[in-house]
């Protein structure tokens, strides 16, 4: 059973403003408590020894000297973890498998990627640990390996799984493949839509891995006690979801754990999965000591999951007049070591901002070895979009429309028929457009070597399992405790005030915390734009449930009929003129008589929240091009975008502009570097360039609001959509500034100053 | 392994602690003294989250070994605040809405302050410079550039 709250129109008061974060002062006194800060009596610490080869057979792995080593308390390897079956489960907008997960976080038969764990030490202190790395000898039988998602494809290429078979196609192969699966999605008839096109273009596009690039690296604390209870502290998007992973590969009961969430330095999808957590508890329970684990900023880049490269085909055609008649893409992408790329939520985001009758989408998840990529924001809808609006733009331009304009003419509504499933509702596709057709910035000058470029984005928001529970304190305040995850853009604040805005009360009174894992049921994890949706909904039923039990509790002091109680103001009154008349009650005046009336007052919400509203977003970029270095400057950047209601504008601004500038990194700089040998490169902020406050200008912002009806505020949601729009828009300004399309991510400056130079050969 | 003894200042108290040689300043005010506010974001001095002063000068903590520290005067995000009453950067961050998940947040405060000790009224295209070295994951520095410059003309009196 699901739940859904229709969305009412009201007066408001709370929701809208901008009241300061609950956990602000935490964060700029140095207080606010993160993974690595969290430290236990006796602690060890644990390290991890990782692969220094691509792809190799473990022949055999010989613990014995580091065990003897002082201070080494215990050692694990996959000796000390259970195979585990296929059996998937969901994690964020990805699912998993258990097989392997328990080798993705400790390598069994085989080490599949530069960075792959395959032991874990505990010692009295870091130094102690590294030494006792240094000792683990590991016999390897080196394998050929493959980097590239095409090559990876071909038959004959070196294989990570011997027995991995493609699904999704029919008959079943009869030989394994890198292939893990082919997906398909579409509808119409594809091949009578291209016969209609006066224009067709056709284009093929790659991208590199990008990583999550969090500050905060993954760290845990665990602590295994002898009676079989375990705690753990850790940097997470969702501690129900890393405590039912860790019970499953520990074998131990899911209410035996308690998971602690601390803090997050960030995440944007990349804490999503467990990596040293098992790990961290495995070695508690071998050494009967507590286990800190902190990961290098060098183990995040080898070990933790980007998001995937890609080799993505676009083909669309059209009517002189406009209109689109057939879109077709084929997008190959890199599943790291391990199957379940994004490759399925890219193949619905890639034409879904458009009202097509003909449309086919292909889809290959193709393993290789690199580490298994993890979900960044809003996870391959950025990829499969370059491809398309760089299309889209080009075929604007050819038809000589306004690129807006063309967008305008096919865009999705309500009522389009998607082509993976469902019509669409209410969306604010076209509001959006229209809002970014209509900004100042659209129609300002521009100078020499400077280019405009404008793409859109859509993601789908999601629902899901949450629980929430709100206190009455005895004095009037008012605890909630939430389970879904803070990740950073501030949800903490908005559960807050959309429980003030039901119960007439100040901001302040209600005290926002995120619950442990035994304090509250199971809560999905902080992920595709779900929070502020579900766990917004969640409150607003708890604080209305409080309500029904504050007028009982009226009715029975006050010795009226409940009906005759109304709660208006954050007081009980009479519901009107015609009902038994009585002195009102404020919520410290009732909460102060609770345990005389029938106890504490609180209100509660297991859900599992449905009707998610999808967003669209339209972003603005003027770039300037540097043809002496290739560089490209951004100038000037405009996000547009529908989020159903902002609760708190200043956050959804935030999670706009920082959105962006992940998308902007991506585009100009960000990529992973192997080497022919299998190696990454550059596993470091030197080398992988995340932007900085001097690469960057403002970042200016529009709100839309079209609500989503089945929230009770209109929310949809709002931190994916920014990420996906930036690598087309750019691509198409610097179109726009030097005739040159850009087809192969990023457009760093070698890249750049490559194609203006092969441009000017050509010329001659 | 022989531990050194070393003796500093950290945010005008003094301290003594024993460390490896090879521990970084930001080991031991983390790990010996606990002040966790400095955090560790590479190690390598790339993402400036470990950013303290020492004798007066903006230094990535990471890069520093604590043996350097004998005889140095060290601030931190600890000792920014007078008690209660923040520093007007800490207050104009969160006022501004220049923090998400707080992780740069010290770094780029003692960072920012350093700055406008030496220039009280920098241009926007100043701060963005000066603070290159702090990375900031969330934002996209919109708003940490708009609370310093806010910080800036307050402290001014302007």
């Amino acid at each position: 059973m699901s739940t859904m709250l229709k969305y009412q129109e009201k007066e408001l008061k709370i929701v809208g403003t901008r009241p300061l974060r609950p956990d602000g002062v935490d964060k700029v006194t140095g207080r606010a408590r993160f993974g690595a800060d969290y430290n236990l009596p006796g602690q060890l610490i644990g390290k991890v020894l990782r692969s220094p080869h691509a792809h190799a057979r473990i022949k055999s792995i010989d613990t014995s000297a580091a065990l003897a080593l002082p201070g080494v308390k215990a050692v694990v390897t996959r000796e000390d973890f259970a195979e585990m079956p296929d059996e998937m489960a969901a994690v964020g907008e990805l699912m998993i498998n258990f097989r392997d997960v328990t080798r993705n976080m400790m390598a069994r038969e085989k080490v599949l990627y530069d960075g792959h764990p395959l032991a874990a030490v505990a010692a009295v202190s870091e130094s102690v640990a590294r030494a006792a790395l240094a000792l683990i000898k590991v016999e390897y039988e080196i394998l050929p390996h493959v980097i590239d998602v095409v090559a990876a494809m071909k038959a004959g290429a070196p294989l990570l799984n011997e027995k991995q078979y493609t699904a999704g196609v029919k008959p079943k192969p009869d030989h394994p493949s890198n292939v893990a699966k082919r997906l398909e999605y579409g509808h119409g008839d594809l091949a009578a839509g291209f016969k209609q096109a006066e224009v067709i273009i056709e284009r093929e596009f790659n991208t590199k891995p990008v990583h999550q690039g969090y500050i905060e690296p993954q760290a845990c604390l665990a602590s295994y006690s002898a009676d079989g209870q375990a705690e753990l502290w850790t940097s997470t998007q969702g501690h129900f979801v890393f405590r039912a992973q860790c019970a499953k590969v520990l074998q131990m009961e899911v209410s035996r754990i308690r998971v602690t969430p601390t803090e997050i330095g960030g995440g944007f999808g990349g804490k999503n999965n467990i990596y040293n957590e098992p790990l961290a508890i495995a070695l508690s329970r071998k050494s009967n000591r507590p286990v800190k684990m902190v990961t290098t900023r060098e183990e995040v880049f080898r070990g933790t999951g980007p998001t995937p490269g890609a080799n993505v085909k676009v083909k669309i055609g059209c009517t002189r007049d406009g209109k689109i008649t057939a879109a077709e893409a084929e997008l190959n992408f890199q599943a790291g070591a391990f199957p379940g790329s994004p490759v399925n939520q890219a193949s619905m985001c890639a034409f879904t901002r458009y009202d097509l009758a003909n449309v086919r989408v292909v889809g290959h998840d193709v393993t290789v070895n690199r580490p298994k990529v993890a979900a960044y924001r809003a996870p391959g809808a950025p990829i499969a979009v370059f491809g398309v609006e760089s299309v889209i733009d080009e075929m604007a331009k050819k038809l000589g429309m306004d690129p807006i304009d063309f967008r305008l003419k096919n865009a999705a509504k309500e009522g389009t028929q998607t082509y993976y499933g469902p019509k669409l509702g209410p969306v604010g596709y076209v509001q959006t457009l229209e809002a970014a057709r209509a900004h100042p910035h659209y129609r300002a000058p521009l100078g020499p070597n400077q280019g405009r470029g404008v793409a859109t984005g859509f993601w789908f928001n999601i629902g899901n399992e949450t629980t929430c529970s709100l206190n009455l304190q005895e004095d009037g305040t008012l605890t909630l405790m939430l389970g879904t995850i803070d990740v950073a853009g501030g949800s903490r604040a908005s559960m807050a005030m959309m429980v003030a805005e039901e119960l007439g009360v100040e901001f302040e009174r209600v005290r926002p915390i995120v619950g442990d894992t035994s304090s509250l049921g199971f809560n999905f994890l902080t992920a595709g734009s779900r929070s502020t949706f579900a766990s917004g909904m969640a409150c607003v039923i708890a604080a209305r449930q409080m309500i029904e039990k504050l007028r009982q509790r009226v009715a029975k002091i006050r010795e009226v009929p409940a009906e005759a109680v109304a709660w208006k103001d954050g007081r009980a009154q009479p519901a009107d003129a015609g009902v038994a008349q009585f002195a009102p009650m404020t919520l410290a005046e009732i909460a102060r008589m609770g345990g005389k009336t029938g106890g504490t007052i609180a209100g509660h919400a297991e859900i599992n929240a449905q009707g998610a509203g999808p967003g669209f977003g339209a972003h603005i970029v003027d770039v300037e091009v540097d043809k002496q270095t290739g560089a490209v400057k951004i100038l000037r950047y405009t996000v547009v975008q529908d989020v159903g209601k902002a609760i708190h504008p200043a956050y959804v601004e935030g999670q706009m502009q920082g959105g962006a500038a992940q998308g902007i990194g991506w585009a100009l700089n960000e990529e992973y570097v192997y080497g022919d040998d299998g190696i990454l490169q550059n596993p470091g902020f030197l080398d992988y360039r995340i932007p900085v406050a001097s690469d960057l200008p403002r970042i200016d912002t529009v709100i839309v609001e079209v609500p989503n009806p089945n929230h009770p505020y209109g929310v949809r949601g709002c931190g994916e959509v920014p990420i996906i729009p930036p690598m087309a828009a750019i691509a198409n300004a610097i179109e726009n500034a030097t005739g040159l399309r850009l087809r192969e991510q990023p457009f760093s400056p070698p890249r750049v100053l490559k194609a203006i130079d092969d441009a000017a050969a050509a010329k001659g | 392994m022989a531990r050194n003894h070393v003796s500093a200042t950290v945010n005008g108290d003094q301290v003594e602690f024993l460390c490896e040689t090879g521990q970084t300043l930001l080991d031991v005010l983390r790990d010996e003294l606990r002040l966790t506010g400095t955090k560790e974001g590479c190690g390598t001095g790339d993402c400036g989250a470990c950013s303290v002063m020492v004798d007066g000068r903006l230094v990535c903590s990471c890069l520093m070994l604590a043996v350097e520290a004998e005889g140095k005067a060290i601030q931190t995000i600890e000792g920014m605040s007078a008690g209660e009453a923040l520093h007007p950067l800490q207050r104009k961050f969160v006022e501004h809405a220049a923090l998400q998940c707080g992780i740069c947040t010290p770094g780029i405060l003692i960072a920012a302050r350093a700055l406008l000790a030496r220039n009280p009224d920098p241009s926007e295209a100043e701060v963005r410079f000066w603070l290159a070295g702090n990375l900031c994951r969330c934002t996209g520095y919109h708003k940490i550039v708009d609370a310093v410059l806010d910080a800036a003309r307050e402290m001014r009196g302007a």
